[in-house]
């Protein structure tokens, strides 16, 4: 099987600074990435590369569509691309506000991919939002509510629940649980691992907490200043790291 | 300053070619907001301004004119453009449907079936029907364009999902053509099944949002809804206190400070017909 | 028996950046084979690369040179050069591993830990269940843990716990560092029972045990680090 995404050679500067460069690699079905790195060290502008949202500055991502063809994002028409963020992939932004609309329900905001699609019954598009509520532990009463009712972890949760109500096979994830409470994030991580498992998911992940790849991803990205400076499956990373960087990282981890 | 001073119709003729031209494209792609530069009309944004420029752009000396405010032909804003069209191009105007050939409204559709020889202008405050959930006008045109029209029933869902039903009685979405979805200006949405089908040419202006849209005589027009809830127009228990009509749309009034009320068409015009032809509640 | 690991020149040093960027070389050339229904232990002096051995086996470390190649779907593949995704499919079918120390991941509760090999294979939940119950049972995991995390349990509960997570899926190549530390007599029995059960069944199985009574018991032959 080919791989669902694939990534060549992807830079991005801005003038003269860079965001990121020369970034190859390949990520298959199911399978979960950590692009892990410190503030700056270019792995967000990657993250956007490679979801779409800003056009590399050189370099391809071509994608498996769920037909079999392989096609690359900037060779899509923007209907095409549009289509596919809101049906094949999902994105998990760290800041839930930027991902719901806050200004309508709970149940709307799951219904919407639904809708955007076609679906035009109310009943089903309603269950289908407080099934989905139910799968990332959100009691279905809370369907009516606005998004602002909610705490901080919910939020989170039902941004999930509506990114992956199309049944997304590829999922972005900006540092998903940042900025929650310790034990939040416990319960969102196990939650993520559970359904990235279930539905058979590939991820693109985010972070800078070495725990948050250790739980979800299988394989792991280090970068530094714009670069990719090792991969590996997340296990060699963190117990065998190549790169003095990766080295100083992993061996700042506090024990607990 | 005499009524002579000024050109027909009062725009120049270069801002009325120019907003015409605006008009055939509006034509051509139905349903499709068209920018035009709008201009500073003797009236406050709010008063017709779009409705107005358009009126003017399209009338000629042989037009009669009629101007309805909420159904009424004698509200100050229907009065007030009715004068100005009188002054300014001098063309006779009317308060009955069926003599019109030119018919500018505000938040109605006249109830007497509208022919092939008429048109009707509407006025708009907010063209944009995705405003409500999508404020920036760059990702609303891309929205349209690419036909990403889930939002609108977002909104929809949101209505039945807090009042059990869709509560959106007024500027009620549809699809014109099975293509743009584009808002009907604040018409009741007892209205919205006039404007599927319509022989007349529907011309749509919004002075203030610098847009001009149309449906074309004969255009499908469809309410938006979902299967388990379909679209349903307002119905009333009680038939109007002057005319006895139960097709019309009725407007409220209070007829003293008890509280005491009575339903009356809110279409002068029909309702004056049918007392002219007999009927009584 | 058939073969199913064929380890061959396999060499292995650890750069220490963080510390001056001293080299520690662990293997230099090893080469050994291992059969299915054989155990082999691994054995040498603490610190000669017991543990390292079975983490270059699973692709945990990365060896510097020399190949490891492992008997996957009725072919070769060699840990050491292939894909990372390639590594995962080879470990969810035909490498076991386990670890010294149960990682515990909050709240997924311990029967659906011994579950997951299976389930990642595809089995149905319900099946995967019924085997990972079946083996904590024979653990001695009392049924009133089964559905709770292993977080609050004592250090033998979770090596057992990842003892039946090891031995759920029956996979043809079985890693075991020190499965018996930590576990009292009646249990250690209970693991040497296991072993002798999948080496029956094919497993091909290599081992550190810090016993040597419990080494030569469970396994056949020896691969010496000096």
């Amino acid at each position: 099987m080919s791989p669902l995404l694939s990534a060549q050679g992807i830079g991005k500067t801005y003038g003269t600074r860079t965001g990121c460069r020369d970034i190859s690699f390949e990520l298959h079905a199911g399978e979960v990435l950590a692009i892990v790195g410190e503030s700056g060290s270019g792995k967000t502008t990657l993250l956007r590369c490679l979801s779409g949202h800003i056009e590399p500055t050189v370099g391809r991502v071509s994608y498996r569509m769920r037909d079999g063809r392989v096609l690359c994002l900037t060779d899509m028409s923007e209907a095409e691309r549009r289509l596919l963020m809101r049906t094949d992939w999902g994105f998990v932004h760290q800041d839930a506000r930027e991902g719901l609309r806050m200004g309508v329900s709970a149940g709307a905001n799951v219904g919407e991919r639904l809708m955007a699609v076609g679906a035009r019954h109310y009943g089903n598009i309603r269950a289908a939002a407080e099934d989905w509520l139910a799968r990332v532990e959100i009691p279905g009463e809370r369907v009516d509510d606005s998004p602002w009712a909610y705490s901080g972890g919910m939020r989170q949760r039902l941004q999930i629940a509506r990114n992956l109500v199309t049944e997304p096979r590829l999922v972005f994830m900006d540092e998903p649980t940042g900025g929650l409470d310790v034990s939040v994030q416990a319960r969102l991580l196990d939650l993520i691992r559970g359904l990235v498992r279930r539905l058979n998911l590939a991820a693109i992940v985010v972070t800078h907490d070495l725990a948050v790849a250790r739980l979800l991803s299988s394989r792991m990205m280090v970068m530094q200043q714009g670069q990719v400076i090792e991969t590996g499956l997340t296990d060699q990373v963190l117990e065998d790291p190549q790169a003095p960087y990766t080295q100083l990282l992993v061996s700042s981890v506090l024990q607990v | 300053m005499t009524a002579q001073s000024y050109n027909f119709a009062y725009l120049n003729e270069q801002t009325k070619r120019m907003i015409r031209r605006a008009i055939l494209k509006a034509v051509a792609i139905p349903g499709y907001q068209v920018p035009f530069a709008s201009r500073e009309m003797p009236m406050p944004y709010g008063w017709g301004t779009g409705g107005v420029q358009v009126t003017a752009a399209i009338l000629t000396p042989d037009d009669t004119l009629k101007v309805i405010d909420q159904g009424a032909d004698d509200t100050t804003n229907a009065v007030s453009i009715r004068k100005f069209f009188e002054k300014t191009a001098g063309v006779p105007t009317t308060e009955r449907t069926g003599e019109a050939s030119i018919i500018q409204t505000r938040h109605r559709i006249p109830e007497k079936a509208l022919r092939d020889d008429q048109i009707i202008v509407f006025q708009v405050p907010i063209p944009e029907p995705l405003r409500f959930l999508e404020p920036r006008e760059t990702e609303t045109r891309k929205m349209h364009a690419l036909e990403e029209y889930g939002v609108m029933h977002v909104k929809l869902y949101e209505d039945i999902a807090r009042y059990g039903q869709i509560a959106t009685t007024y500027a009620y979405p549809a699809k014109v053509g099975d293509r743009y979805v584009f808002d009907p200006s604040p018409i009741p949405k007892f209205d919205n099944p006039k404007l599927d089908d319509c022989p007349a040419l529907q011309l749509f202006g919004a002075g203030r949002e610098k847009r001009i849209y149309a449906v074309p005589p004969h255009t499908k027009v469809k309410s938006l809804d979902f299967e388990d809830h379909p679209f349903e127009v307002q119905r009333w228990d009680e038939p109007c206190a002057i005319c006895g009509s139960r097709e019309s749309f009725l407007d409220e009034i209070v007829t003293d400070d008890k509280g005491s009320r009575m339903f009356v068409c809110s279409d002068t015009d029909y309702c004056a017909e049918r007392q002219r032809a007999g009927a009584r509640p | 028996m058939d073969t199913v690991l064929r380890i061959s020149g396999l060499q292995k040093s650890f750069t220490l950046h963080q510390q001056g960027g001293v080299t520690i070389p662990v293997f230099n050339g090893l080469t050994a084979s291992i059969s299915s229904g054989e155990a082999v232990a691994v054995t040498g002096p603490s610190g000669r690369g017991k543990s390292s051995l079975l983490k270059l086996v699973y692709g945990t470390y990365r060896a510097s040179h020399g190949a490891i190649e492992v008997r996957h779907e009725g072919s070769w593949k060699d840990i050491v050069s292939s894909a990372p995704h390639e590594v995962l499919e080879i470990r969810k079918k035909s490498i076991g591993y386990v670890t010294q120390f149960l990682r515990v991941i909050p709240r997924v509760p311990a029967e659906m830990i011994v579950a997951e090999p299976l389930l990642e294979r595809g089995m149905d939940e319900d099946k995967a269940l019924d085997r990972a119950r079946g083996l904590l049972s024979r653990l001695g995991i009392q049924e009133r843990l089964w559905h709770l995390s292993p977080m609050t349990f004592s250090g033998g509960e979770q090596q057992r716990v990842n003892i039946a997570r090891g031995f759920a899926a029956q996979f043809p190549i079985l890693l075991l560092d020190e499965p018996t530390a930590s576990l009292d007599a009646q249990n250690r029995e209970r693991v040497l029972d296991l072993i002798a059960e999948a080496r029956k069944g094919g497993s091909a199985i290599v081992a550190v045990f810090h016993d040597a009574a419990e080494r030569q018991r469970a396994c056949s032959r020896e691969i010496s680090l000096t």
